[in-house]
């Protein structure tokens, strides 16, 4: 059964129309790729799985169970099942990269302090930040910040964890340790949405791919049937588009 | 003549000092309301939208009202806003006097309160919104993301603005002589009947080690404060 079930997801703003009708499914342990060129709907439909967006229409439906709710407490409950790991990573400035991650199980009362402790320390280890630990934000390059940013989103062990453009406030040669670290996440069986421009790393780390042009998916299947034969015009011109940038 | 110019002084100065702390007293936390007020989004006509009347829709009264009293009190002097306070009641009311001392403390917190309330809507509003959306994603409460994550922030940066309004008080307590408070100043002044110049320029000193101090209490928050960036 899929773990993730999202059902003719709606969403404007004003007038205009933003998601027009979203629907796709993905497995446990999978990971999924968006593609799709600026303002197609790809920051919104994540915004919306993590009820930062509240959609108009639709369902989302997580191990067999609706999310949407009209309720304040329980949007703050059902969100849980996500993570997000955002474009400029958003670390709160005034704690430890230690503190950003235990901050929230903290407030969640998810175990006991030195547990919440140690399995923070595993988590920097599995980032590659153990040395940092009681560093501040600022004192870290871009690349660090979204890998601690990236470790504070597992703390609370999502089901779903979700990336929007991690790489794109990246200065290139730093996109490599991040993206490094969220294929590890991959062959660690977490289940992952990746909003990604990069497609090299689209094509190799993701089980399915979806390219998304003004709200609507206009093509998903696995890497190969995406990236190498891709059936809608607009795919092909997008990723035409896509390798002349490279 | 030094020692009772200072005793003279002294007891003018005390009247000031008890201005400058009753009023941050009050409007410290006033400030607060005030800016809650003025950043509402209440809209009681929101229902109205898809109707002839949308424009009602997105009327904001609590914020409009706020924003309207902020903008008289901090476009009209202080001194006038005192000698209505004090007077204004009974004169237009016939209501009893307050007295001098309590109608000084309820202009100046009044005036300071919508004072501080526009650095506090600086500060809340400059702090981006993703601070806020990290807070919501990792299930956080609404007050646990203002207590735990924005209110530091804020509290850095409008250390600065508070500190420099702050110091502009300690020096605005002399207005209240304006209505009959004994102040330093006006202490000092006394002794120019006497041919004496001297106890004015005294009365500069205690402005200058009252505010040197404060200067020097904020300088070493902000330094406590710089262990982080933001
Ligand atoms: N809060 C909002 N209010 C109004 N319009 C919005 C809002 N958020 C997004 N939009 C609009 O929705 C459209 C889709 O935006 P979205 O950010 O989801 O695109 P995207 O696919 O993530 O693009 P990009 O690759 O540039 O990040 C855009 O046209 C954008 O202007
Ligand atoms: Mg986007």
């Amino acid at each position: 059964m899929s773990v993730l079930e999202v059902n003719n997801l709606r969403k404007g703003f004003g007038d205009t129309e933003v998601l027009k009708g979203i629907s796709f499914s993905l497995e446990k342990g999978q990971v999924l790729a968006i593609i799709g060129s600026s303002g197609g709907g790809k920051s919104t439909l994540l915004r919306c799985l993590n009820f930062l967006e509240s959609p108009d229409e639709g369902e989302i439906w997580v191990d067999g169970k609706q999310l949407l709710s009209d309720s304040e407490e329980e949007v703050r409950q059902n969100r849980l099942h996500f993570g997000l790991v955002f474009q400029n990573f958003n670390l709160f400035p005034q704690y430890s990269v230690l503190e950003n991650i235990t901050l929230a199980p903290t407030l969640l009362k998810r175990s006991s302090p030195e547990e919440i402790r140690k399995r923070a320390m595993g988590l920097l280890e599995q980032v590659g930040l153990t040395q940092k630990a009681d560093a501040y934000p600022y004192q870290l390059s871009g690349g660090q910040q979204q890998r601690v940013a990236i470790a504070r989103a597992l703390a609370l062990n999502p089901q779903i964890l979700c990336f929007d453009e991690p790489t794109s406030a990246l200065d290139p040669e730093l996109t490599g340790e991040v993206l490094r670290v969220i294929r590890g996440l991959k062959n660690g069986g977490n289940t992952m949405i990746v909003v990604t421009h990069e497609m090299e790393f689209a094509r190799s780390v993701a089980d399915r791919v979806i390219f998304m042009a003004d709200g609507v998916i206009e093509e998903m299947g696995t890497p190969e049937q995406v990236f190498d034969d891709p059936q809608s015009e607009k795919t092909r011109v997008f990723l035409r588009g896509a390798q002349e940038k490279f | 003549m030094f020692i009772p110019v200072t005793m003279e002084l002294l007891g003018g100065f005390w009247e000031s000092i008890k201005v400058f702390v009753l009023t941050l007293v009050f409007s410290i936390p006033l400030g607060l309301v005030v800016c809650f007020g003025s950043m509402s989004k209440w809209q009681p006509f929101r229902r109205l939208s898809d109707t002839r009347l949308h424009a009602l829709s997105k009327w904001m009264p609590l914020r409009l009202v706020t924003r309207t009293f902020v903008w008289i009190i901090r476009g009209t002097p202080l001194m006038l806003q005192l000698i209505i306070i004090f007077y204004g009641p009974g004169l237009m009311f016939d209501l009893p006097s307050m007295g001098r001392f309590t109608a000084t403390i309820v202009a100046f917190a009044i005036n300071y309160a919508c004072y501080f309330s526009e650095i506090y809507r600086g500060g809340i509003e400059s702090i981006p919104q993703g601070q806020y959306e990290a807070g919501q994603v990792l299930g956080m409460t609404k007050s646990q993301i203002f207590f735990k994550v924005v209110l530091l922030q804020v509290f850095k940066r409008i250390l600065a603005p508070m500190s420099n309004e702050i110091i502009t008080l300690v020096k605005d307590t002399s207005l209240a002589r304006i209505i009959g408070i004994y102040e330093i100043i006006w202490a000092g002044e006394q002794f120019i009947k006497k041919g004496l110049i001297w106890p004015l320029f005294y009365t500069g000193a205690f402005y200058l080690i009252f505010s040197g101090a404060l200067t020097i209490l904020f300088g070493k928050l902000e330094k406590k404060l710089s262990y982080f960036r933001g």
